[in-house]
């Protein structure tokens, strides 16, 4: 069995597999599965078979299917066998109605941009394998969807669902100041473009709100599942909406080019000419890095005159626009134009 | 090789031409236990609906079905196998009894769709609002425990700004009515006017989306309606050309053209968000941990803008065009500052 691997052949030995498991009304003894699945009779040796069984019946679980192992002979009861409960295997049969088929495409397809687009395709597939037509034609066009670019989305949910303790590196906002958190997850919502995380930062004993943007590197998993409970009622938008809006605002002077920085204009509460071709704005901002991003899109045509830490931070970015840094990409934050981040 | 044969003849070595080499055997086992009853529902379908179905080639689909003909309950006799018959380019299953239910929903499976219903219903206006409460009570009921966590997982869209421009672009859309629009151009940074036909309203990183049939541009755009400083209504009819298709969305809101110029960035760590973020051709890792990418675009001004805004975390190497205006305009804003533009590297 170590020779040649080849997918297809395993392929067809698990679903032989499934079908035999599926097939049976009594649990199958493990020599019984050997002699009733044609791929487990080429095993060069019993110790070869049970590794591949082994393994095969873990990855039958990891894909969802509830393979459980009962005692195959009351008498002899430990020998285990094994079986799936074709009530627990089968989808229940749910019957669609055209238009609830249509939204249910509606919600799928709100994650073609996400990580998880291929499990979103998979249960439409499921939903409609009955043969029900989804009915598109009905729907107005308004469409929403999601993204999930941020590298720890898939830990973090996992995290989320199983409720497991969990460990990253996380860059505060406004800040380039990181630090290793340690956080009992809660919830996850994506909000204004950006997936939060609410939790229990253990290490300040209080509730945090993280934006997963912010987490740097791997997300280690501390602990094992269900070993906390969530708050009952917890509301992850009251506490992102509330966290978010309660970031202080702090005002920015920026010399603008006349015909130019629209986008900038458009949120300032003050502007006065300075002369022909330039005039001085007011706005307000959160996130100096986010901000300071959005300056340097303009180029030339903006020019910061405070607060000195932002100027700093645009001056940063644009003398490293010159030419690369000999030494590998500076401390700054990923620059990345949090959209309508000075909200 | 559809005919039947005897179970001694079938052998594994047809089922595995046409695999995907890289998909792994759970992932197609996956695929097989949804496509065999789907397929047992909709006897003689053709072979390549069934491709567009389950997101694979033609040639995969019959190769899964070589590999489902080899398989069947245990006994290895012809009338334990699945029946496969696909000769004629339309599907016929049978015999395929254990395993014509889909499996149940697994976690992700749950989520996707019950997160993406939730978000639905908080969706402004929308008109199948009983529909997404019907799909979703029944969705709840079947998934069970499965679906338990799943209210930890949220996806909120909210109206904020641009409320009154989300009302007026949902009206013009619904009685199908021409529209103007004041609209400022980021990538460009400037404000412009022209009629529009609304297509369709689309909520994607948290924005709208106005796309419709563009009079000045005669072509499909995309329009933020944060971006709209206004939006009037006209009284002329705004049904879109019939030629206007709705954009594919799969690679972001920019669509890229062959024709297109080439453009290859390299990319610190700290900016490979750009990989995902724009539709990049190719991409390649670097031992640094970034990457250096291909893409397309007609316009290299957004590219400009985004370069100053990355700053020491990307680089462009090609055209060297674009290269040197990133390293003009930076030096002359940095003249502003009264800097010293980096007199060292700024020679080149």
């Amino acid at each position: 069995m170590s020779t040649k691997f080849n997918a297809a052949d395993k392929t067809e030995r698990l679903l032989n597999l499934v079908i035999c498991l599926l097939y049976t009304r009594k649990p199958l003894s493990k020599a019984k599965i050997r002699d009733a699945v044609p791929q487990y009779g080429s095993s060069a040796s019993d110790e070869a078979f049970d590794r591949m069984f082994e393994r095969d019946k873990d990855e039958l679980r990891e894909l969802g299917i509830p393979l459980v192992t009962e005692p195959y002979d009351i008498l002899f009861d430990d020998e285990p066998g094994y079986r799936i409960d074709r009530r627990e295997y089968a989808l229940p049969e749910i019957s669609f109605a055209p238009d609830e088929l249509a939204v249910l495409g509606l919600a799928s397809r709100a994650w073609t941009q996400a990580s998880l687009a291929g499990p979103a395709a998979q249960a439409l597939r499921k939903l409609e394998a009955a043969g029900v037509e989804r009915d598109d034609s009905s729907l107005i066009g308004i469409v929403p969807m999601v993204r999930t670019v941020e590298p720890a989305f898939e830990a973090v949910k996992d995290a989320v669902l199983a409720r497991t303790a969990m460990a990253f590196t996380y860059r505060t906002a406004g800040t380039s100041q990181v630090a290793t958190r340690h956080v009992q997850p809660w919830a996850i919502a994506s909000w204004h473009g950006h997936w939060y995380l609410t939790g229990f930062d253990t290490d300040r004993q209080a509730s945090r709100v993280f934006r997963l943007d912010r987490i740097r590197g791997e997300v280690a998993i501390e602990g094992k599942p269900a070993s906390y409970e969530v708050p009952e009622g917890h509301q992850p938008s009251a506490m992102i909406r509330s966290v978010a809006v309660a970031r202080e605002p702090q005002p920015a002077a920026l010399q603008v080019r006349v015909g130019a920085g629209h986008s900038l204009r458009r949120q300032a509460y003050a502007t006065e000419a300075v002369d022909d071709s330039w005039s001085l704005i007011i706005v307000d901002f959160t996130d100096l890095e986010a901000f300071a991003a959005e300056i340097c899109s303009f180029g030339p045509d903006v020019v910061v005159q405070g607060p000195a830490d932002l100027r700093q931070s645009v001056i940063s970015r644009l003398t490293g626009a010159l030419g690369p840094e000999p030494g590998g990409p500076g401390h700054l934050s990923d620059g990345r134009i949090t959209h309508g981040a000075n909200r | 090789m559809s005919v039947k044969k005897q179970p001694a003849q079938r052998n594994s070595g047809q089922a595995s031409r046409g695999a995907q080499p890289s998909e792994s055997a759970t992932a197609r086992l996956s695929r097989l236990l949804t496509m065999v009853p789907w397929l047992l529902n909709r006897q003689g379908v053709e072979i390549e609906e069934a491709a567009r179905e389950f997101a694979v080639t033609p040639a995969q689909v019959e190769a899964d079905l070589a590999l489902l003909f080899l398989c069947g309950t245990p006994g290895g006799y012809h009338g334990d196998l699945i029946e496969a018959e696909w000769e004629s380019g339309r599907v016929y299953l049978a015999n395929a009894d254990t395993i014509n239910r889909p499996l149940r929903l697994g976690v992700n499976e749950a989520l996707a769709l019950i997160v993406g219903l939730r978000a639905l219903a908080a969706v402004p206006g929308i008109g199948e609002r009983d529909a997404v409460v019907r799909a979703l009570a029944k969705l709840e009921s079947a998934t069970g425990s499965t679906s338990a966590g799943t209210s930890r997982i949220q996806v909120l869209i909210d109206e904020e700004s641009g409320t009154e421009t989300l009302a007026r672009a949902r009206q013009a859309l619904a009685a199908r009515r021409r529209v103007h629009l004041r609209y400022l151009v980021p990538g460009r940074d400037e404000s412009t006017e022209r009629d529009v036909d609304p297509m369709r309203l689309i909520n994607f990183d948290a924005h709208w989306y106005l796309e419709g049939w563009c009079h000045r541009a005669e072509d499909v755009r995309l329009f933020r309606l944060d971006r709209i400083e206004t939006l009037a209504i006209l009284d002329e009819d705004g049904t879109p050309p019939v030629t206007a298709e709705p954009r594919e969305l799969d690679s972001g809101v920019f669509t890229p053209h062959a024709d297109d110029q080439l453009v290859r960035l390299a990319l610190g760590p700290g900016a490979l968000w750009v990989s995902e973020y724009y539709p990049i051709e190719s991409m390649q890792r670097t031992p640094d941990g970034g990457a250096i990418i291909d893409l397309r675009t007609a316009d290299t001004a957004w590219l400009r803008r985004l370069m100053w805004q990355l700053g020491p975390h990307a680089t462009v190497l090609e055209p060297a065009e674009l290269g040197r205006e990133v390293r003009s305009g930076a030096r002359e804003a940095l003249n502003a500052y009264g800097a010293p533009a980096g007199s060292t590297r700024a020679s080149r």
